[in-house]
């Protein structure tokens, strides 16, 4: 089934026959750093339209809903905790770079719903840096 | 918003991405995107009965 799915997405596009999937030309980190850049993105270059618009759905959507829950976007590390969201909230890629430019997210959690909009902020993140991975390891063969 | 509304979005987003990236096949992704989703929920509403059942 996974043959199937791949010869109709296309996924392998440049590789000759016979050659394994991981022997494609071109920048093989590129759907790993799109990826990360832009959720789904990664999976788009790889031509899985449907595995990249659920991904892309899901982590923006996460995202969008912990900024309107007024989570908070950790801008420095004071200390290991702020250290840890921070590195979860730079998963986010170009979200995190936009919306702190834009000034989006509070600065202190004064709500209740607050600490968990944080914690959709952080979680959109690290769920953003497995979809990238998966392009990477859909882009070196290891997954069909 | 509520809590239990939270839980769900918060389970519901992150099944599909487990199961899109866990799994190799669609039948197999939503298979395994449903078993994360109730096992997400189900250890909420178990972990907060617990919880409750504690601060009496």
């Amino acid at each position: 089934m996974a043959t199937e799915e791949n010869k109709k997405t296309g996924a392998g596009q440049g590789s000759k026959p016979g050659s394994k999937p991981g022997s494609q030309q071109g920048f093989v980190y590129l759907p790993l750093i799109a990826g990360w850049l832009v959720p789904g993105a990664g999976h788009f270059l790889l031509r899985k339209w449907g595995r990249g618009a659920l991904l892309s759905a899901s982590i923006l959507g996460m995202f969008v809903i912990g900024l309107a829950m007024q989570g908070k976007l950790y801008a420095g590390a004071h200390d290991i905790l702020h250290l840890l969201g921070l590195a979860g909230d730079l998963g986010n890629g170009l979200l995190y770079i936009f919306s702190r430019m834009l000034g989006l997210g509070a600065d202190q959690v004064q709500v209740t719903t607050a600490d968990y909009g944080t914690c959709f902020i952080v979680v959109a993140g690290l769920l953003n840096v497995i979809a990238a991975v998966d392009a990477h390891n859909l882009r070196t063969g290891r997954k069909a | 918003m509520s809590h239990f509304l939270a839980v769900v979005l918060f389970a519901f987003f992150a099944s599909i991405v487990f199961g899109v990236t866990m799994r190799d096949t669609p039948r197999r992704m939503i298979r395994y995107g449903i078993y994360c989703f109730v096992l997400f929920v189900g250890a909420a509403i178990v972990l907060s009965w617990l919880m409750f059942l504690i601060a009496r």
